[in-house]
């Protein structure tokens, strides 16, 4: 039973289209990733979901259409989007406050989390005093302690240094295997996306349409090399390959029909 | 502070030795014993010229503030009255000060008036800057989190409009004292602006600096006061000066 399920989702801004045809679905409990060139409209897909843009095609949560936005979601944003003038104590209980609860409540909830995130100790900074990878973890936890039925994210580890991300993903996916959200999240780092996801949908370039949804049946924890490294650079290879040669896209407008 | 130090020191110099008589240049040392001569009627002066320039301010801040939040609301609102303020403020000073004068008297109404004038388009402008300079993935996350318009503009386009208006305060404070000395260059019983006329018209040019060196101070002062408020107001500035954690797990 899918929780998420979108079939031919379209979107243009003005005379630029930018998603051609998208249909997906996540099911409960299940990490799925987006992967696809700069630029394709990957985040336009979220912006679309968290009802921030209309576009046109269906779009259901739970098999009821997705009208009531902003119930469904936790959504992530490319860039951090920590508020520099609230401490991190009070960035991780933003979703909290919008929801109605009380500073206290919604403080007394998020404080045990702060040493799973490794976060401990910096409940009274601000946002500027933190590295890169704890900011992206400030926002990941503001993110998941909204509690809502599915998380977006998009690219959270993608302005992080290669050591710092890899750090990352190894943490997420030990989280994930704890908490068992539901998952969407953009990248465009295939091993990232591998190492995460369970299933996989490959995007074109604009306009984007899904060009291949490639399941990753490895076993968790994952592991980096291992008896599993075969396995992992296959898929690897094969969605490199995909991204490298794509098939030419039967949307786009610009297509060589003439001499 | 060392340049104004050199620049009293030639002038000092100059005045002293170049023969020119102090009726025209007055030498610092001259205008400073005058103003110590002259304390009295200076701060007399000065302090109506304070009154005009903070109630003309206040007042000019809470309009710019109410209207920002209204522009900021409804859109088309904007592109109807910005024009409106453009051309406000190619007004020339020089031109509007006796008319207003004429129109509201001696009192403190037309001063209040100027001043509003001169930093109401300043202070709508940067309130407004500000708002259109929140981050748009702040806005689409708290419009996803379920956040309403207001919700939005409370939490997230109001600080962030704060450098903005801080920026905006530190310019339109030092024009606030020019449009209240002007304001009282055309007509008044007391203050800064109608003492300098005085005190020009009685080839007191030694006078005229003194008062001069008080409406600096003031501005200086003010401007200190606006520094000081920014500080308070954003303590999250100072913090991204000092050198980010290291300690964490993974940097
Ligand atoms: N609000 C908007 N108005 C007009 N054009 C937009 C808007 N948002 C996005 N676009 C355009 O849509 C296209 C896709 O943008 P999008 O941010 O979805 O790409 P992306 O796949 O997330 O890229 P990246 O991986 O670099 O983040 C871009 O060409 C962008 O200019
Ligand atoms: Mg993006």
């Amino acid at each position: 039973m899918s929780r998420l399920e979108l079939r031919h989702v379209r979107k243009a801004f003005g005379r630029l289209d930018v998603l051609a045809d998208i249909s997906l679905s996540v099911g409960a409990g299940e990490f799925v990733s987006m992967l696809g060139p700069s630029g394709a409209g990957k985040s336009t897909l979220f912006q679309l979901l968290t009802g921030a843009q209309h576009g046109e095609g269906e779009m259901f949560f739970d098999g009821t259409p997705l009208d009531d936005h902003g119930r469904h979601f936790a959504f992530m944003p490319q860039r951090d989007a920590l508020m520099p003038w609230r401490r991190i104590l009070d960035n991780t209980t933003l979703g909290l406050e919008v929801q109605g609860i009380r500073r206290k409540a919604a403080r007394a909830r998020v404080a045990p989390l702060f040493a799973e995130f490794g976060l401990a100790g910096f409940e009274r900074h601000f946002p500027a005093q933190l590295s890169g990878g704890m900011r992206q973890r400030a926002a990941l936890l503001r993110t998941v302690v909204q509690e809502r039925d599915m998380l977006l994210l998009d690219e959270p580890f993608g302005a992080l240094d290669a050591l710092t991300r890899t750090a990352m993903q190894r943490w997420l996916e030990q989280m994930w295997r704890r908490h068992r959200w539901t998952a969407l999240l953009i990248t465009h780092d295939v091993r990232e996306a591998v190492f995460l996801s369970d299933r996989i949908y490959v995007l074109s370039a604009r306009p984007a349409c899904i060009v291949r949804e490639i399941k990753v049946p490895l076993p968790r924890p994952r592991s980096l090399g291992g008896a599993d490294a075969l396995q992992t650079s296959a898929i690897e290879a094969e969605i490199l390959d995909i991204l490298l040669n794509p098939e030419p896209n039967p949307h786009s407008s610009k297509g060589h029909d003439h001499d | 502070m060392i340049s104004v130090g050199l620049l009293l020191l030639a002038w000092e110099l100059y005045a002293t030795y170049s023969g020119i008589k102090s009726t025209t240049l007055p030498a610092p040392s001259r205008v400073f014993e005058q103003a110590m001569l002259n304390r009295e009627a200076l701060v007399d002066n000065a302090i109506p010229t304070i009154r005009a320039t903070l109630i003309g301010f206040a007042f000019s801040l809470s309009a710019a503030f109410a209207l920002s939040m209204l522009v900021d609301f409804f859109r088309p609102l904007r592109r109807a009255l910005f024009p409106v303020f453009i051309v406000s403020q190619t007004l020339p000073l020089v031109a509007i000060a006796p008319l207003v004068v004429l129109w509201f008297g001696f009192g403190l109404m037309p001063k209040i008036m100027l001043v509003a004038l001169v930093t109401f388009f300043p202070m709508l402008v940067a309130l407004v800057q500000g708002y259109e300079a929140t981050e748009a993935e702040i806005g689409q996350m708290l419009r996803a989190m379920g956040a309403g318009r207001w919700r939005v503009f409370l939490l997230a386009r109001l600080p962030s409009a704060l450098p903005y208006f801080f920026a905006g305060l530190r310019i339109s404070i030092t024009y606030a004292v020019v449009g209240a000395i002007f304001a009282e260059y055309a007509g008044a019983a007391k203050g800064l602006g109608i003492y300098m006329l005085n005190a020009k018209n009685n080839f007191r040019p030694d006078l005229v600096l003194a008062a001069v060196g008080v409406s600096a101070a003031l501005t200086l002062t003010l401007f200190g006061l606006t520094v000081l408020l920014q500080r308070l107001a954003m303590p999250w500035e100072r913090a991204a000066g000092q050198h980010p954690a290291g300690t964490g797990p993974w940097r």
